[in-house]
């Protein structure tokens, strides 16, 4: 399932404004890799320019190269939606649909998307994509309930269990955990290091440790200034980033002296 | 914005212009209805002056009144305009005021209550006000015209004689105030109750009264708003129709004499009134006078949405 | 809060040390002094014989005064300009509650009288004096009330979708404008409107029930455009981004997650949109006209509706008067039975279907 990511030479605009430039990375199958950086630099922005979802904001395009196992998802015969269903997303704040019920929710993108499917395998999807969530044992009883119903924390993995009962390749994360307590936080974290079994993992965090925690790969964004264009300044394996980088600016951003 | 800029793309995304069949679908009819709408508005023009060519080409002792279109719609303008200007200068301080008290006076448990009422007026029908104007308004308002009369008769307004019915042009304005004073109030509460909670709070720190707060940090912010919504209650009340043909009685020409039972008609009025007897040249004329009632209450509500939405774009709220 | 500490900040002001201590009126003091002057007025009102106008300006006017005057020897000039604006913006309100209690008065009461099984069940087929009822007006109300909703709801909502989902740059920004501009045109000019554009097709004097619906149409679409718009802009944009984000289409999006989650405003908004336009008079006179006969067809000839009903009932009553009048007030009556009878539906639908949040 899991797929290699290879981005070359990327630029994204939002009208005139140049956000982010020249990215030049490979993100590693099976994996989590990291984003890390301070606020405004760019990460959020190349994160979702990963599954076009940066598309939404009216006046946003991108140049250069985003390839996902030897396809290019700027081709000009790519439709968005296609790249959105190979690459699935979770959200800095937990959003169940409200008007569904955790079930409804779970197979929202199978609905949603019209797919006929027999009642039993929606049940069977809808089990596995819960438990694959670590969620299951806490909802099994009240599936016909709605999602906005659960706390914070369980919503989150309400909202995994939706992104991952589509089947994607790639789970992008937006600060998942930064609406969360430590508890939920936690229980998010060892999520993580069991879905990357299954999916190429890319998390933007704020939570420097939690970058520390969870990923193999790191790396740092950063700015040089208001108005300028973010860049990927470092991109190393998440051991060296965080003891021996090879920037200044990192080892300035990751020992607090900035940011 | 000073980042570098590099040619602006001419070629847009091609890739933009994948979209599924179903997307492509909706949207078109999503635009569609929009473009529906501005063609039905251009419609309502183009239809008016159609319909209204052969009153203003006929020579002009054939139209109604036997001097041509312009003076049958002359003291018809006049009228208009005079019930809409006492109806707005009833409604609008009376408006603001109420406004104020639901936003910043009354408990804030039955503020919404108190608003909701409020609202009720602009839901009753305007035939229904016309009643209530014939039967309730206009009598209790006979002695108020007679003391008028004798003691402010000097004035143009009060010369008399009053009327003993009290279907006059100051009643049928003060239906019409009532009928636009939820448009008014409506507007300032919501511009009122975004005036800045810090600037409100800086006031009440410096120790001022309540009032002062308002005054400072209130109604400053609040004034293109409500003169925008007087406008649009301008707007209303110019084209308003039953109240004003059953409460008032006509007999043409100008004056600006409140109190009487002579009063020039108002073009919404008189085609309610003319309209259901009217063949030929006459319902021509009638749509004429329509098509300049449209011409005044666009002008007047482009206006007003013109005033209301440079406050939107200060605002800073987007 | 601040009633305690004695340094409060105050501007420089005459009379303030003398009075500073224990200045200020007990807790219902305003009230009281207001009520004071109010009694005063019906005193005076009651010398030079009754009458409630009289004593309603009187009582304003002297309540104003007299809280002025008491606050200002009491807590100085600023407290005292705070409570005469207090009394003036309570008065305000009161003053527009006058009219509606007014008028709800004057309706039920001169229309209750005929509010009975025949004015519903009955037409004015053949009647002159007394008997008669509104149910053809009844019915026309309805049929081209639902017209105009059939009209209207799919092309409202589909604009505000475009306004909110769609739209961009100029035609946007042109639409948006022009649908404001279009809630102000006079109901009277949507009905000539109706007139003129059938008028070229059927030929003048055109009177029929589908007019009636395109008229009120003009007059309802922009009131469902501009709610619905409201209302979808109040649907998160993160219930869209997580849609798109399963890999669902914007069409499905719309159609599957943000209707579903603003159904409860969307109905409401159109509820009363419905109650805008049901009572309106204007344009049905023009281009329905009246009739006394039950007409269930809205394509072909005139039609009776409930507001042209009333506004015939009285100004053309027949001989003898009275019994026209009563059937007026009557269906006045009924007219507003049925709008606020929407307007607590619309309540009630938002009330009710309205998504649980649990957040």
């Amino acid at each position: 399932m899991a797929k290699r990511i290879d981005v070359s030479d990327l630029d994204i605009f939002y009208g005139n404004f140049k956000a982010v430039e020249g990215v030049n990375v490979s993100i590693e199958p099976r994996s989590v890799t990291a984003l890390i950086g301070p606020s405004g630099c760019g990460k959020s922005t190349f994160l979702r320019s990963l599954n076009r979802m940066h598309e939404v904001i009216p006046g946003a395009r991108v140049e250069g190269k985003v390839v996902i196992d030897g396809q290019d998802l700027y081709g000009s015969d790519v439709d968005p939606v296609d790249v959105r269903r190979q690459i699935g997303m979770v959200f800095q704040r937990p959003n169940p649909f409200p008007t569904m019920s955790i079930y409804d929710n779970v197979v929202a993108g199978v609905r949603l998307n019209s797919k006929k499917m027999k009642k039993n395998d929606l049940d069977d999807l809808v089990e596995s994509s819960l438990r694959g969530a670590n969620l299951w044992n806490e909802v099994k009883d009240r599936l016909d309930r709605p999602g906005s119903g659960l706390s914070g924390g369980q919503q989150q993995r309400l909202c995994i269990a939706r992104a991952i009962a589509v089947q994607p390749e790639v789970l992008l994360m937006d600060e998942p955990c930064s609406a969360l307590d430590p508890i939920s936080t936690l229980a998010i974290e060892d999520l993580m290091t069991e879905l990357k079994d299954r999916f190429t993992i890319v998390i933007v965090t704020h939570n420097m440790q939690q970058a520390a925690r969870v990923s193999e790969q790191t790396g740092f964004f950063n700015l040089n200034g208001v108005g300028q264009p973010g860049r990927l300044i470092e991109f190393n394996p998440t051991e060296k980033i965080f003891s021996n980088p090879d920037q200044k600016a990192t080892e300035d951003y990751i020992s607090g002296r900035f940011g | 914005m000073t980042s570098l800029d590099t040619k602006p793309r001419k070629a847009d995304k091609p890739a933009r212009a994948v979209r599924s069949a179903g997307d492509r679908t909706f949207a078109g009819l999503s635009t569609g209805a929009g473009i529906l709408i501005l063609v039905v508005l251009a419609g309502v023009a183009a239809f008016l002056i159609a319909e209204s060519l052969d009153a203003i080409s006929a020579p002009a002792a054939e139209v109604p009144g036997g001097e041509g279109v312009w003076s049958y719609v002359g003291p018809l303008v006049f009228g208009t305009l005079l019930a809409a200007v006492i109806a707005l200068l009833v409604a609008t301080p009376l408006g603001v005021a109420i406004a104020l008290f639901i936003t910043y006076y009354a408990p804030k448990r039955i503020a919404a209550t108190l608003g909701y009422l409020i609202d009720l007026l602009a839901a009753i029908p305007s035939v229904v006000y016309g009643f209530w104007g014939l039967a309730a308004l206009a009598p209790s308002l006979v002695p108020f015209y007679a003391w008028a009369e004798r003691n402010l008769g000097f004035l143009p307004f009060f010369a008399g004689p009053a009327s003993v019915t009290g279907r006059t042009m100051l009643t049928a304005g003060l239906v019409l105030a009532i009928m636009i004073l939820p448009i008014i109030s409506a507007i300032s509460r919501e511009v009122f109750s975004q005036a800045p909670a810090l600037h409100r709070e800086a006031a009440l720190a410096l120790g001022a009264t309540r009032w002062e707060m308002i005054k400072m940090a209130v109604l400053p912010y609040g004034k293109s708003g409500v003169i925008g919504g007087a406008m649009l209650g301008l707007g209303r009340a110019l084209g308003e129709t039953l109240a004003v043909a059953i409460v008032l009685s006509v007999s043409g020409g100008i004056t600006f004499d409140l109190i009487s039972s002579s009063n020039p008609s108002t073009i919404a009025a008189n085609i309610a009134l003319q309209f259901p007897e009217s063949s030929g040249l006459d319902v021509s004329t009638l749509i004429f006078t329509g098509l300049v009632l449209f011409v005044i209450t666009l002008a007047v509500n482009m206006l007003a949405r013109y005033v209301v939405n440079r406050r939107a774009d200060f605002s800073g709220a987007n | 809060m601040s009633t305690a500490t004695p340094v409060r900040p105050e501007a420089p002001e005459p009379l303030a040390p003398a009075v500073r201590q224990r200045r200020g009126l007990p807790r219902f003091g305003g009230t009281a002094v207001f009520a004071a002057g109010l009694a005063l007025a019906a005193v005076l009102t009651a010398a030079s014989g009754w009458s409630w106008g009289l004593f309603a300006v009187l009582g304003i006017v002297l309540g104003c005064l007299v809280t002025y005057v008491v606050s200002r020897v009491v807590e100085g000039r600023r407290k005292a300009t705070d409570r005469l604006v207090t009394a003036l913006v309570s008065s305000a309100f009161a003053v527009a509650m006058v009219p509606l209690v007014s008028l709800i008065y004057t309706v039920v009461s001169n229309g209750v009288g005929r509010l009975d099984g025949t004015f519903f069940s009955n037409s004015m087929v053949g009647v002159v004096g007394e008997g008669g009822g509104a149910y053809h007006a009844i019915m026309g109300t309805l049929i081209i009330t639902a017209l105009a909703a059939v009209i209207s709801v799919p092309v409202g909502l589909l604009a505000a979708i475009y306004l909110v989902e769609y739209g961009k740059g100029r035609l946007k920004k042109v639409l948006t404008f022009f649908v404001d501009v279009m809630t102000g045109i006079p109901s009277i000019v949507a009905g000539l409107f109706a007139y003129a554009l059938f008028a070229i097709f059927f030929g003048p004097g055109i009177r029929f029930g589908l007019g009636g619906a395109v008229a009120l149409s003009v007059l309802m679409i922009p009131v469902v455009v501009r709610s619905s718009e409201e209302v979808l802009k109040l649907v998160p944009n993160e219930l869209r981004e997580a849609s798109y984000a399963l890999g669902v289409s914007k069409w499905r999006t719309i159609l599957k997650v943000v209707v579903p989650t603003a159904i409860a405003g969307l109905g409401t908004s159109v509820t009363l949109a419905i109650a805008r336009v049901i009572g309106e008079t204007a344009p049905l006179l023009v281009i329905v006209g009246i009739t006394a006969a039950t007409n269930f067809d809205p394509f072909d000839g005139r039609m009776a509706t409930l507001p042209v009903y009333a506004y015939y009932q009285l100004t053309q009553p027949g001989v003898p008067p009275e019994f026209g009048i009563e059937r007026a007030w009557t269906a006045a009556l009924v007219l507003i039975i049925i709008v606020m009878a929407l307007n607590v539906v619309a309540r009630l639908i938002s009330r009710f279907f309205a998504p649980k949040t649990g957040r």
